[in-house]
């Protein structure tokens, strides 16, 4: 009996709030905070002292391997011996993920791709980098050094460590004729109803704009990540006439592999390493960079602005790109070194060519994954551009 | 030593004993504590905290939690097109997968509780409850195989001109029924076999055929095991976000969203996370009208 009651009670508290919940002000959310990226002024040191014996690290899975996961893997317990620095990681899902553990000031450095990196600048958490104090710094590829997603007004925020680009992969059996630009994927997606397949990801609206950078100039986007509210929408819109026709939205790559290897998807975005791995296992799939370009991701290991073990992780950002332990990064999570000299030292000889690592051309067509946020990042003043978090909201719409 | 020992031991836990038997409340309350506890503190704590934080907000840019009190986000569940949407789609396939369930389980759980013979029973039971030993993961990935293109549905279904569902909102009733059967047949397994057979020989000697006395004496004595079964199906539908990620194609349920909001706009996250609680308190309360609680 007193349970029920209790039971009564709750319900009758539910629908009053949500009563008072129907009356409520359509303030706050978005403040003012957001704006310019004027970012903390933090120092980043001009020396390096004695090593702290530990550093702990947040990374995208298959960036940090002490062969715990496959004996032959380990780049960490050689660092360990030579630097005596003992390495801590933690495995991050997703940007947003890398953004809040980063908050907990628990971590020294991390492998943040575009979509963070701004944030994290941003907001303090991550610290400028001396670049003159990592060696190997200066064989890094020229076009990856003092990007829009890696600096701020020509101060390094961090190393650049490796990059890729979104493909546009198909079934070559089943799409005819072969596909030269991303209009197989929107405007003639129909063809293939039921089974495109995209990125399961709010950053997605960009391959949109990307698109729509190409094909109708009249909305004049210059940078996909950076949008006003009129060239945000169309991006959406193209999306939501899209969605009838996609299959499944990706966010696994085993679970891509797996579809396109079926057949449930037959032409979508991709990264290099599913192609291959796809191909590997039987599955008739090619892949390219269509002719309006392609986004892709470049990441970057910066450093805590509250970091305990600054040394270490000054060691161990010049450790990830010297060039053996950038080879066998890049070689095992799939992606183009960021170190020249790492091309010398992969154990497929064709590995650089085939991602295509120091070919300028190719990475001109790339637009690397960035943040969002209200300050337009293309340079315009006047207006405001959409910030990530309604991009995350639109996203959800999308998908309906 | 070695005798004055045990008897020094045994002194104060007598003490002990007697202190505690003749203390009733003490003991109750010792007896209580931890469980109370456990259930005050980690289950209604945390439903508290859920629902408190639902009112919070967070900085547009850096997705921090900002401790300013606003109901936007109650306000932009029951305004926003999609939320509303997404819930009624998520109830829609609990009661489903609740609806297909008891219709599979209620044959299946007569055979195994009135026709098949005495001894064959308890092996037919552990047969219904093999399924709940291997992972939740391999059994959904085995369905995103079965319902896969070409796969075994496709497959079986081709000589009769038939295709498989493909991935999507039907593959992911089907997958949920086929996960929470179990907890559907157990209860009215039970209740079938506690029906006592002199009831049904009485309906058959006061001339009703099988059918009536199925309706008239069957069905409600079995209804409140089927409304108990319910309780599992629905709630457990309710909240799976992981089935439908597999084999849900581009389907979103109320668990996708409360995953997708949780890194950059935790309060949303809250505030959608409450919407299944106050959903299944409903169900629950609609439930014990029928007398299923009593017989969980």
């Amino acid at each position: 009996m007193r349970l029920t009651r209790t039971l009564q009670a709750g319900a009758a508290v539910a629908v009053l709030l949500a009563t008072a919940a129907c009356g409520s002000s359509d303030s706050g959310g978005s403040s003012a905070s957001g704006g310019g990226l004027n970012p903390p002024d933090l120092k980043a040191p001009t020396k390096l002292g004695k090593t702290e014996g530990q550093v702990n690290l947040i990374a995208w899975a298959g960036y940090v391997e002490d062969g715990s996961n496959d004996p032959k893997v380990d780049w960490v317990s050689d660092f360990e011996k030579q630097t005596g620095c003992q390495v801590r990681s933690k495995v991050a899902a997703s940007s947003d993920e890398m953004v809040k553990l980063m908050k907990t000031g628990e971590y020294d450095a991390v492998s943040a791709s575009g979509d963070a990196s701004l944030r994290l600048i941003a907001s303090g958490d991550a610290a400028p980098v001396n670049t003159d104090l990592v060696p190997n710094y200066k064989d890094v590829f020229g076009d990856l050094k003092l990007q829009p997603w890696n600096s701020v007004k020509g101060k390094a925020y961090g190393i650049p460590h490796g990059r890729g680009a979104n493909l546009l992969m198909y079934n070559s059996q089943k799409v005819k004729p072969a596909p030269t630009s991303w209009s197989a994927v929107f405007d003639d997606a129909s063809k293939y109803k039921g089974h495109v397949t995209a990125y399961d990801s709010p950053i997605y609206i960009a391959d949109a704009a990307l698109y729509l950078k190409a094909t109708k100039p009249e909305l004049k986007i210059k940078d996909p990540y950076a949008l006003d509210q009129k060239q945000f929408d169309a991006a959406v819109d193209l999306l939501k006439k899209q969605n009838p026709n996609v299959g499944e939205y990706w966010g696994d790559y085993l679970k891509e592999i797996s579809a396109f290897k079926s057949g449930d998807s037959v032409i979508g975005t991709s990264w290099q390493v599913i192609a291959n791995l796809a191909e590997s296992e039987g599955a008739k799939v090619k892949s390219l960079v269509p002719k309006e370009g392609s986004t892709g991701w470049s990441d970057t290991w910066m450093v805590s602005a509250k970091s305990k073990h600054t040394n270490c992780a000054y060691k161990w950002l010049d450790w990830v790109i010297s060039p053996k332990v950038n080879a066998q990064i890049g070689e095992y999570f799939g992606e183009a070194p960021a170190n020249a000299k790492a091309c010398a030292e992969t154990s497929d000889k064709n590995f650089c060519t085939t991602f295509h690592a120091g070919d300028t051309e190719y990475w001109k067509k790339i637009a690397f994954w960035n943040t969002p946020i209200e300050q337009c990042i293309d340079g315009r003043t006047d207006v405001k551009c959409v910030p990530y978090a309604k991009w995350v909201q639109a996203w959800t719409e999308i998908k309906g | 030593m070695t005798a004055t020992q045990p008897a020094a031991g045994r002194t104060p836990v007598r003490r002990l004993a007697g202190l505690l038997h003749r203390h009733r409340r003490l003991r109750l309350s010792l007896l209580l504590t931890a469980p109370l506890l456990w259930l005050a503190v980690l289950y209604l704590g945390s439903l508290a905290v859920l629902f408190v934080s639902a009112f919070w907000t967070t900085n547009s840019f850096t997705s921090e939690v900002v401790r300013v009190w606003s109901t936007d986000n109650f306000h932009a569940l029951l305004t926003t097109p999609v939320f509303r949407q997404v819930i009624l789609r998520s109830i829609g396939v609990a009661l489903a997968v609740t609806v297909l369930c008891a219709l599979i389980a209620f044959p299946l759980a007569f055979f195994t509780a009135r026709v098949a013979r005495p001894r064959w029973r308890p092996l037919l039971v552990v047969a219904i409850l093999t399924p709940l030993w291997a992972s939740y993961l391999v059994k959904v990935y085995a369905w995103r195989l079965i319902l896969s293109q070409d796969g075994l549905a496709d497959w079986m279904l081709k000589p009769f001109g038939l295709g498989g569902p493909g991935f999507g909102l039907p593959a992911t009733i089907m997958t949920l029924t086929y996960l929470w059967l179990p907890y559907m047949i157990l209860p009215i397994h039970t209740a079938l076999e506690q029906l006592p057979a002199n009831l049904l020989d009485a309906s058959a000697d006061l001339g009703a055929k099988p059918g009536r006395t199925f309706r008239a004496v069957v069905l409600p004595m079995v209804l409140p095991a089927v409304a108990a079964g319910s309780v599992f199906t629905f709630s457990l539908s309710l909240g799976d976000y992981i089935t439908v990620q597999i084999v849900g194609g581009k389907t979103q349920l109320i668990g996708n969203l409360v995953y997708s909001n949780i890194e950059l706009n935790l309060p949303m996250a809250a505030a959608l996370g409450t919407v299944p609680v106050v959903v299944i308190v409903l169900y629950l309360l609609a439930m014990r009208r029928t007398g299923a609680l009593s017989s969980l």
